[in-house]
């Protein structure tokens, strides 16, 4: 409530501000806009600056820390029996502090301490939106007021707006990093968690993959095994049979479309390519689950074999299928940047078309058609949603691309989905998988991108 | 290829008469070579046929499977408003209405049909013609009209799911009983529907109106298609303003230095991060660290955002690349400085390029499922979301949910999410389409 009466006069203080430093400025030469330096717009938005910015930002700040904070304070205040807990009850008391805040009955008898706690957090809270309401709207006050007497006709008021953009211009490109720092941090933060319970030896070497951990010590069957090559051996077989589909067809097509069609079969042609990539790959998992997962399954039965109903055969080629589009476009590229003196020559040999593709052509395109694949790799590795639905849930050690096999990212899918508590390494095992997936992907890009960029500088 | 070399060499051995060129060998040759350049071609058209019959399999299947989705079987019923089983005749009060006996009068009106069925579990087969939800929709049509109250209504209300699945011919009526979702009692009741016309395939509104449901004919897709939009928004106000920021600053006005360089390396490698791996950043930066809430629009358009920005960045700066120096060099040349000659000349004339490579990122964010597995956006989540901070799904999320219920009758509806999400994909992609053209310029 408080907040939202701080954003409303915020605004309206930046647009007054606008219009103050404006006018001021006109009124600073006398009507004589010449005399300024910048054009008067411009002290319009140095003073609206001044207002707007030191107080959204301690808007934004209160905003992001405001329930963190407050929370803290009101669990400084239990008394030492209540906070003294582990994690998990402390989790609890977080949440009936948080309901009985927002006035949602818990459901059972609560502690007096912990009501008055959720009291004491209301009103921090409102204290402090208070706060943070008297002091936003006085500092966009002040700032207005000091801007507006720095008004001059010499004042370089498009110099020090420009210079702000700027500064916001590198911010937004430093999300980027902000977003790659983050990715790794958070990645590798929980891995060591999960590293400190599970040798690293154990979970890229071990055999054996059960991650459900026994919740009472007598439970059978469930101990908890990380051993992740199963999930390895299995994406890599889907990856293999993917690409056996899509490398092939891929690259025949692109060397179909960039050598041999016609404009007006290329117009059809690019479209079709373009709708496969744009399909959603929820929509190819359903596809894999539904339709092509029995079809396999009938088809190996009616030549006599045994095919899982999840069989990686099934997840693989329709993961192919949708890596065709990837495949054909990159090596469309590389292809079209083989220079035509070479087709040429070879042309004025004798040679045929096809001759002059595979003796030529694709020997020269052959380091960016290899850094092509490396991506569709990369690409069919990280590919969640076709595993999710159409592979297996098992870690099963085969070969047989018949049999159900598991992913790395449909056993991180269905670890994490639901409500999940941080501290068993059940949860934590997701993101040492999802560690070691960033660090392949990352690897087969950062290879393949320096390829490629070589393979450029050869012909450019 | 190497023909040339060898005939100098063999043409002096070869016999007198007849030249190289006219030696069987040669012809063997080259009709191996004609072979082999047919075989090449063929492969060719194979591949790109391999790629049309897929594209072509797929959308068929799911057209065919799900187009019957759209209908929906509904019985009408002639059922008296009793005041002992709702409210007093002229209460108002929508909650006193809402709290009616309302299955009953279903009940009886359906018995008042069929006197000869008394069995009570005959009986119960036969109120199971009737979806679980057709009390709620009798209890909308009294508590919009309590006027009603006392009448006789004749209503359309919504069939079980099997009941549906067999007026549109999925269940085979000659199969034994036991092998039949629908029972002898229920045949009978809907054959005597069918001939009174009170059963009828009708547009189905219920998927575009409601939310999510364990009853097949009940659910809807419209919590999960609010869900999406409220998720883009937040993803298109985030990504939009950094993402053409970031490239105005890359494109236009960064030095080139180890800073810049490792800002480029990042974009590449963000775009081809597995789309996962953003969800176990949402999962333990914005879940864990800072506390937002689970299932929420505004962290599933956070995680979105990361995810289209790279991709957003690179079509921003190649359009801006597009416009031709001569531009800059033009405003600098009037006075203009670097800021203004790049925000009031470039980017206005790079603004469709940039226009049609947001609106793909957008397209291409609104497929986007596995970040949202992470995140908790699969839960079964009944309610309209109405704003960035309640619970919701999304449309491909729905799908993924749907896709996983054994009822034949979620098949098809799943397939007719996958329809309406690919429409709405057709629609933004043919939007950009249209935008390239449009303003599509030539330097």
């Amino acid at each position: 409530m408080q907040l939202t009466v701080l954003l409303i006069v915020l605004i309206a203080l930046t647009v007054a501000g606008y219009h103050l430093g404006r006018s001021r400025a006109v009124r600073a030469v006398g009507g004589r806009i010449v005399q300024l330096h910048s054009v008067p717009a411009y002290h319009g938005l140095y003073v609206a600056l001044w207002a707007g910015l030191p107080a959204f930002a301690l808007f934004a700040l209160w905003s992001m820390t405001e329930n963190w904070l407050v929370l803290q304070m009101a669990l400084a205040s239990l008394p030492e029996r209540l906070s003294g807990g582990d994690i998990s009850t402390l989790g609890l008391l977080k949440a009936d502090i948080l309901n009985i805040a927002q006035g949602v009955n818990p459901g059972r008898d609560s502690d007096p301490a912990v009501v008055a706690a959720a009291q004491h957090y209301n009103d921090l809270r409102s204290l402090g939106d208070w706060m943070v309401l008297a002091i936003g709207a006085s500092l966009a006050v002040a700032g207005l007021v000091y801007a507006r007497n720095r008004i001059t006709s010499a004042l370089r008021a498009r110099n020090r707006v420009e210079q702000v953009v700027n500064w916001a211009l590198i911010a937004c490109a430093m999300v980027a990093i902000l977003t790659t720092f983050g990715i790794v941090f958070s990645l590798v933060f929980e891995a060591m968690q999960f590293f400190a319970k599970i040798s690293p030896i154990d979970f890229l070497f071990g055999l054996h993959w059960s991650p459900q951990t026994a919740m009472r010590a007598d439970q059978v069957g469930s101990s908890g095994s990380f051993g992740a090559v199963p999930l390895f051996a299995g994406t890599l077989l889907i990856t293999f049979i993917a690409m056996l589909v899509a490398v092939p067809v891929g690259l025949m097509a692109a060397v179909f479309m960039s050598e041999y069609a016609d404009p007006k079969l290329r117009n059809w042609v690019k479209p079709i390519l373009e709708i496969l990539a744009g399909i959603p790959t929820v929509v190819y998992g359903f596809f894999a689950a539904l339709t092509m997962a029995p079809f396999v399954r009938g088809l190996g039965e009616s030549i006599g074999l045994s095919v899982s109903s999840e069989s990686a055969l099934a997840a693989g080629l329709v993961m192919g299928v949708m890596i065709i589009p990837f495949v054909s476009s990159l090596s469309d590229d590389v292809i079209n940047a083989v220079p035509q003196s070479l087709r040429d020559g070879s042309y004025g040999l004798g040679a045929t078309k096809s001759e002059t593709i595979r003796q030529v052509v694709l020997p020269a395109a052959l380091p960016g058609i290899v850094a092509a694949v490396m991506l569709a790799v990369s690409r069919a590795i990280g590919e969640t949603m076709i595993v999710t639905m159409a592979a297996g849930l098992a870690g099963n050690l085969t070969a047989n691309p018949l049999e159900a096999v598991t992913t790395v990212t449909t056993q991180i899918a269905t670890l994490l989905v639901g409500d999940q508590e941080f501290d068993s390494p059940k949860t934590l095992s997701a993101f040492g998988l999802g560690l070691v997936l960033f660090v392949v992907t990352l690897a087969l890009n950062m290879i393949a991108l320096r390829v490629v960029q070589k393979y450029r500088e050869k012909y450019d | 290829m190497t023909d040339l070399v060898e005939t100098g060499t063999r043409s002096v051995g070869s016999s007198a008469s007849k030249s190289y060129y006219q030696g069987d060998a040669f012809a063997a040759r080259l009709r191996q070579r004609y072979a082999a350049e047919r075989n090449f071609k063929i492969a060719g058209y194979a591949s790109i046929g391999i790629a049309a019959v897929m594209l072509v399999v797929l959308l068929s299947t799911i057209i065919g499977q799900g187009y019957t989705a759209f209908w929906q079987t509904r019985i009408q019923i002639e059922a008296t408003i009793d005041p002992a089983e709702v409210a007093p005749v002229g209460t108002t009060d929508r909650t006193k209405i809402s709290q009616g006996n309302f299955n009953k009068l279903l009940r009886d009106a359906l018995a008042a049909q069929f006197p000869d069925i008394t069995d009570r579990s005959d009986r119960r087969k036969m109120y199971d013609v009737l979806s679980s939800g057709a009390a709620y929709e009798l209890a909308d049509a009294v508590m919009e009209n309590p006027a009603l109250i006392g009448q006789k209504v004749k209503l359309w209300v919504t069939a079980s799911d099997d009941v549906d699945q067999l007026m549109k011919g999925y269940i085979e009526r000659d199969a034994r009983e036991e092998n039949r979702k629908v029972n002898d009692i229920q045949l009978r009741v809907v054959d005597k529907l069918t001939a009174d016309k009170n059963i009828a395939l009708q547009f189905n509104d219920t998927l575009f109106t409601r939310g999510d449901s364990r009853e097949p004919e009940m659910a809807g897709l419209w919590g999960s298609i609010k869900g999406s939009f409220l998720t883009l928004l937040v993803t298109m106000f985030l990504a939009v303003p950094i993402g053409v920021s970031a490239a105005i600053y890359l494109e236009e006005f960064a030095p080139k230095n180890k800073l810049t360089d490792f800002i480029e390396v990042n974009i590449n490698n963000l775009a081809a991060v597995p789309s996962i791996v953003y969800g176990l950043l949402g999962l333990a930066v914005f879940l864990n660290f800072f506390g937002m809430p689970r299932s929420a629009p505004l962290v599933g358009g956070v995680v979105l955002a990361l995810m289209t920005l790279p991709i957003i960045i690179i079509a921003s700066r190649a359009a801006l690349k597009a416009v031709p120096p001569s531009i800059r060099d033009a405003a600098l040349g009037v006075g203009a400085s670097p800021l203004q000659a790049v925000l009031h000349h470039r980017l206005p004339l790079a603004m469709p390029g940039i226009l049609t490579g947001t609106i793909l990122g957008m397209a291409h964010a609104l497929g986007e499922t596995a970040p949202l597995l992470m995140i908790g956006m699969v839960a079964f989540i009944v309610d309209i979301p109405g704003g960035f901070t309640d619970s919701a799904t999304l449309l491909p999320v729905q799908i993924y949910m749907w896709a996983d219920s054994p009822e034949r009758a979620f098949t098809e509806r799943t397939s007719a999410a996958i329809l309406v999400l690919l429409g709405f994909l057709v629609m933004m992609n043919g939007l950009a389409v249209f935008l390239r053209k449009k303003f599509e310029r030539r330097w």
